[in-house]
């Protein structure tokens, strides 16, 4: 059977199985009988609700926010400034395509491009190994930014002695450690979330269980066809409804209990968890990977005496202008709240960081049309 | 960036894999994928690593999925669409 054949017949966007789970999800509100916060944490299925318009399909008392879910938007400006210094020094900065424009407290990396530093955008960690190689002469930092599935791949290259010239500066953040925030946060009632499957490919659904028997909401581990996120808040809200603060998977197709278990103990043999700031939101208690000591030599920050004091400005510049991305991360206020968003903070010139990354909840929303819940505009 | 995009295995050596991808030969590294992966499997690649050995009784719905993804977006604003470009991308251009 071709491809074309084949989703033809596919399950994940056929209309009448979406009415049927809008239907599933209508009674399971109707039996919980008032309304109901939900969160996801993860850019890609943001990307999916906002495309297909799936809040429009909602029942009116479930409410389902993004969190922290866009890793480079939770890069801080400092740790920004840190690869703005050390391209400025004359070291070959490598790094992921929406890294670039993302601002530091004064200045991004495309700035420091401009002004003559030496940044490359790679869309692997191995090719940064390869300019590295290719420049024995030159020192190479990779930028390495992302969530745990992204740090797999730090961790592997920095476990296979990559070349002496070659070092790592991790920005990499822990996604389990920001949901305790917000479970924790007095400002947002979140019972439940959706877990961001292609991330508990590397972790399992395992991971979830703890945090679920702690703070008393269910977790459903959920793919990113319009069905596979139905099914899901079907499946949470059936959790919520029965009280059961348990962990489902609705995504058996892609996530298994354990996950990749040879790429988590790369991770761990790599990194460990140290506490670090996320931008807007809060100090994360165990919310960044650190290289382990053993990886000292290989860690940027050993090896170059990173002054950032030249590219650094204290106030917090974005805050400053109005912008609420720290509000929206942490699932307190969206894109509609903001003065900025489509005037001022637009893709072509971001204030914050939401707007710079394809991942960043004002980027999606602006690029699906403004306000993507269809409830709101008739 | 976590989609995930599958590719089938034309060619191995040692941890490096020659990987296509929708008709792009990308090479792709194999340290942390969770099983043994020989020429003719698939695999989801996650900037440039091989994150999981697609099931044989998965390759067709998931390859069908990503074809449907890319299609739709006809569209060069579709950010989906681009991160899955994005992901394809990872990984060296085969010579």
């Amino acid at each position: 059977m071709s491809n074309e054949d084949l989703f033809r017949q596919l399950k994940f966007r056929d209309p009448a199985r979406a009415r049927a789970l809008a239907e599933a999800l209508r009674h399971n509100m109707d039996a919980i009988g008032r309304e109901v916060s939900v969160m996801h944490v993860c850019g890609s299925h943001e990307q999916a609700i906002a495309r297909f318009g799936l809040r429009a399909v909602l029942p009116p008392g479930l409410e389902l926010i993004m969190g922290p879910g866009c890793p480079v938007c939770v890069t801080d400006g400092p740790e920004v400034d840190e690869a703005v210094a050390l391209a400025m020094q004359g070291v070959r900065v490598c790094t992921y395509g929406d890294m670039l424009r993302l601002p530091g407290t004064a200045r991004s990396l495309a700035d420091a491009q401009a002004d003559g530093g030496k940044v490359e955008v790679v869309y692997s960690i191995s090719q940064a190994v390869e300019l590295a190689q290719a420049h024995p002469e030159e020192q190479v930092v990779f930028l390495a930014s992302g969530f745990e599935t992204t740090a797999v791949a730090t961790a592997a290259v920095a476990l296979a002695s990559p070349p002496p010239n070659f070092s790592i500066l991790s920005v990499h953040k822990y996604v389990p450690a920001a949901m305790e925030i917000v479970a924790a946060s007095k400002e947002t009632h979140i019972e439940g979330y959706v877990a961001a499957g292609h991330a508990a490919i590397i972790t399992g659904w395992a991971i979830f269980e703890p945090f679920a028997a702690r703070t008393g909401a269910p977790v459903v581990v959920a793919g990113f066809e319009p069905l596979d996120i139905l099914a899901a808040l079907v499946k949470l809200t059936e959790l919520i409804r029965e009280r059961r603060p348990e962990v489902a998977n609705v995504y058996p197709r892609c996530v298994t209990k354990e996950g990749n278990l040879p790429a988590q103990r790369s991770l761990w043999r790599a990194f460990r968890t140290v506490t670090g700031r996320w931008r807007g939101i809060a100090d994360v208690p165990g919310g960044n990977l650190e290289l382990v000591p053993e990886l000292a030599a290989l860690d940027a920050r050993n090896r170059f005496r990173i002054d950032t004091a030249g590219v650094r400005d204290a106030a917090a510049e974005e805050e400053a202008k109005g912008c609420i991305c720290g509000r929206i991360m942490l699932g307190l206020a969206t894109p509609e709240h903001c003065a900025l968003f489509g005037t001022t903070c637009v893709p072509e010139s971001p204030v914050g960081a939401c707007m710079v990354s394809s991942e960043g909840q004002c980027r999606i929303w602006h690029t699906y049309g403004g306000v993507p819940d269809l409830r709101k505009v008739g | 960036m976590c989609l995930g995009v599958p590719g089938k295995v034309i060619a191995i050596d040692g941890l490096d894999a020659t990987v296509d991808f929708f008709g792009v030969r990308k090479s792709l590294r194999l340290d942390i994928v969770d099983e043994p992966v020989q020429v003719g499997d698939y695999v989801l690649n996650h900037v440039g690593f091989a994150i999981r050995r697609i099931p044989p009784e998965e390759v067709q719905e998931t390859l069908a999925l990503f074809d449907q993804i890319l299609e739709v977006s006809g569209a060069k604003e579709d950010l989906m669409a681009a991160d899955v470009r994005g992901e394809m991308a990872a990984g060296k251009d085969q010579k």
